[in-house]
C-alpha cells in the first residue's frame, strides 16, 4: 500500500513549498480562466482570448525593458489591447476576426522590439523563453495575493453582468430588442477577459493561459448546454486538470534515469487535450444527450 | 546595402516570402481564417525545436508540424467549434514544444531567431528549398483558384455547386501550412502572421476586385518587407518589429481611405451608399 501511495506521489511532494504554491496559483487562474473561459466559448472568441496572452506577454516585455512590475505590464497592455479590438472589430465575425489579426500582429512587432531591446542591453538572459512559455514552478510566493487580487475583479466584473452577458451571447437579436446595451456588455467582457488572460499568462505563461482558458470550458461545454453548470464543471475541470498536471510534472523528475523533469505546461495541456477528445466521442456524446 | 551576398540572399527571401504571404494573406482574410494563420506557424515552430533534439533539418520538423497541426485543425474543426478546435491544437503543439526544449539546451540560442525572424541570416543554400515551396504554393492557389474563391466568399453556392467545401478548407489549411514551413526561417513564426494579415486587409479595402486586391496584397507585402530589411540594416531593429509596425500601418491607411472614399461617393450621389467592400466593413 505504501510502495504504491509512493509511487504516486512522490517524496516531498506535499511537503514542498514550490509545489504549495504552485497548486495554489494554478487553482486560483483555473477557476477565473474557467469562468471566464465558458463565456469565451460559447461567444466564439476563443482567437480574442489567446490574442490577449500574446498582447499581455508584450506588456511584460515592455515592463522588463523600463523596470516597470510586470502585473502594470501585463495587464495594462492585456486591457489597452481589449479595448482596440472592441473598438475596430465591427461587429460581423470575420470584421472580429481581422481585427483581433491586427492587434495580435502589433503586439508580436512590439515584443519582437522590446525583447531585442532587452537583450542586446543584457539585462536578462531567457527572457524571450520567460515571456513566452513561463512557468508555474518559477512563481514567487509574494505574487499569490496580486493574482487573487484581480481573480476577484475579473469575477466581479462577470458577476454583474452575468445575465445580460448571458442573454447577449445566445441571442444578441434578443438582448438588442430588450434594450439592454449589447456593445457595452461586449466591452465589459472583453475588459474582464483582458484581466483574466494577464492574470494567467504572468502566473502560468502564454501556453497554458489559452489552454485554461478553452479547454475545462470546452469540454464543459460538450457536457452541458445549461450555463451555470458549465462554468461550474469547468471550474472542476480546470483545477483537477492543473493539479493532476503538477504532480505528473513533479514525479516526472523521477522516471527513467536522465533525472530531468518534464514541463507543467506539457502535462496539463495534453490532459486537458485528451479529455476534448474523449468528450468529442460519439459514445460520450450519445450518452450526454 | 545591396553589395554583399548575405544581403543579396535576404533580398531575395524576402521577396518570395512576401509575393507567397501576399497571395495566401488574401484568402486568409477572405475566409476570416486569422486564427489557423497565427496557429499554424507557431505551433510549427514547436517542430523546430523536435528537429533540434533528434537532430534532423530544421526545415523538415518546420513542415511536419505545420502539416500536423492543419490537420488537427482541419479534423478537429469539422465537428463542433472552429475556433476552439484552432487554440487546442496550437496549445497542444506548443505544449510539445516546451518539452522539447526541456530536453535540450543547444537550441535556446535560437528561440528567438524562429519566433521573430532572422532575414539577415539567411543562407544561399537556403533559398532554393524556399523558392521551391513557394511556387508550389502558388502553384496550389492556381489550381483550385475558382472552387477556393467561391466557397470562401459565397459558401452556400458553392455547396449548391457541389464543391466539397471541407475538402477545399483542408486543402486552403494544407496551402497554409506549406506557407508556413517556407517563410518561418526566414521572417519569424510569429511575424508571418502579420504580413499574412495587414498587406490583404490593406489591399480588400482599398478594392473590392479579386484579382486586383491580390495584386495589391503582393504590392503592399513586398513594399512592408523591403521597407523592413531596410531599416533592420541600416538602424539595427529587429526586422519583426519593422514588419509588424508596417502591417498595422498599412490597414490603417486602408481603412482610412475606404472610409474617406466612401463619404465622398455618399456626399456626391446623395443615394444610398454603395456597399464597396462588406466584409471589412
Amino acid at each position: 500500500m505504501h510502495a504504491v501511495y509512493s509511487a504516486i506521489f512522490e517524496p516531498g511532494f506535499f511537503a514542498s513549498p514550490q509545489v504549495h504554491v504552485a497548486a495554489t496559483i494554478g487553482g486560483l487562474v483555473a477557476i477565473v480562466s474557467a469562468v471566464t473561459g465558458v463565456f469565451t466559448v460559447m461567444r466564439g472568441q476563443s482567437f480574442g482570448g489567446h490574442a490577449l496572452g500574446d498582447v499581455s506577454a508584450a506588456g511584460g516585455a515592455g515592463a522588463l525593458l523600463v523596470g516597470l512590475s510586470p502585473v502594470a505590464g501585463f495587464v495594462g497592455l492585456g486591457i489597452v489591447g481589449a479595448g482596440v479590438m472592441d473598438t475596430i472589430g465591427v461587429r460581423r465575425l470575420r470584421g472580429r476576426d481581422l481585427a483581433t489579426g491586427i492587434v495580435l500582429g502589433t503586439a508580436i512587432g512590439l515584443s519582437a522590439l522590446f525583447l531585442h531591446l532587452t537583450t542586446t542591453t543584457g539585462a536578462t538572459t531567457g527572457a524571450t523563453q520567460q515571456v513566452l512559455f513561463g512557468s508555474i514552478f518559477t512563481a514567487p510566493a509574494g505574487i499569490v495575493p496580486v493574482v487573487a487580487a484581480l481573480g476577484v475583479v475579473a469575477l466581479v466584473a462577470i458577476g454583474v453582468v452575468y445575465r445580460p452577458l448571458q442573454l447577449t451571447t445566445v441571442s444578441p437579436d434578443v438582448a438588442a430588442a430588450r434594450g439592454i446595451p449589447v456593445r457595452l456588455i461586449g466591452l465589459a467582457y472583453m475588459l474582464a477577459l483582458a484581466v483574466s488572460v494577464g492574470l494567467s499568462s504572468l502566473a502560468i505563461g502564454a501556453i497554458l493561459s489559452t489552454a485554461l482558458l478553452i479547454g475545462p470550458a470546452a469540454v464543459a461545454l460538450r457536457l452541458t448546454r445549461r450555463t451555470g453548470r458549465a462554468i461550474g464543471l469547468a471550474c472542476l475541470i480546470g483545477v483537477v486538470m492543473t493539479w493532476l498536471g503538477i504532480l505528473l510534472a513533479y514525479d516526472s523528475f523521477y522516471w527513467g534515469t536522465s533525472r530531468q523533469s518534464l514541463p507543467v505546461s506539457f502535462f496539463i495541456v495534453a490532459l486537458v487535450f485528451a479529455s476534448y477528445l474523449a468528450t468529442g466521442l460519439p459514445a460520450v456524446r450519445r450518452t450526454v444527450r | 546595402m545591396f553589395a554583399t551576398s548575405f544581403m543579396m540572399n535576404a533580398w531575395i527571401t524576402a521577396t518570395v516570402v512576401a509575393v507567397v504571404a501576399g497571395v495566401v494573406g488574401y484568402f486568409v482574410v477572405l475566409r476570416g481564417s486569422a486564427f489557423p494563420a497565427h496557429a499554424i506557424p507557431k505551433g510549427a515552430f514547436a517542430g523546430a525545436a523536435g528537429a533540434a533534439l533528434i537532430g534532423v533539418s530544421t526545415l523538415l520538423g518546420l513542415a511536419v508540424f505545420a502539416l500536423l497541426g492543419a490537420l488537427g485543425i482541419g479534423t478537429l474543426g469539422r465537428r463542433g467549434r472552429n475556433d476552439v478546435a484552432t487554440a487546442l491544437t496550437l496549445v497542444m503543439m506548443l505544449a510539445l514544444g516546451a518539452a522539447f526544449l526541456s530536453r535540450t539546451t543547444q537550441y535556446e540560442p535560437e528561440v528567438y531567431s524562429l519566433l521573430f525572424g532572422e532575414v539577415l541570416g539567411v543562407s544561399s543554400s537556403q533559398i532554393l528549398p524556399v523558392a521551391l515551396l513557394g511556387v508550389v504554393c502558388i502553384c496550389a492557389i492556381a489550381v483550385v483558384y475558382r472552387p477556393l474563391m467561391l466557397s470562401s466568399v459565397v459558401p452556400e453556392v458553392a455547396e449548391a455547386r457541389g464543391i466539397r467545401t471541407q475538402r477545399i478548407e483542408m486543402l486552403f489549411l494544407i496551402i497554409l501550412a506549406l506557407a508556413t514551413a517556407m517563410t518561418v526561417p526566414v521572417v519569424g513564426a510569429l511575424l508571418i502572421f502579420s504580413l499574412m494579415i495587414g498587406p490583404p486587409a490593406a489591399a480588400r479595402s482599398l478594392t473590392s476586385r479579386p484579382l486586383l486586391a491580390m495584386l495589391l496584397s503582393i504590392g503592399i507585402a513586398l513594399a512592408t518587407v523591403w521597407v523592413a530589411i531596410a531599416i533592420a540594416y541600416l538602424y539595427n531593429w529587429p526586422v519583426g518589429f519593422c514588419v509588424g509596425g508596417l502591417g498595422a500601418l498599412s490597414y490603417g491607411i486602408g481603412r482610412g481611405w475606404a472610409a474617406w472614399r466612401r463619404s465622398r461617393t455618399a456626399v456626391a450621389e446623395s443615394g444610398p451608399v454603395p456597399l464597396l467592400n462588406p466584409s471589412v466593413r
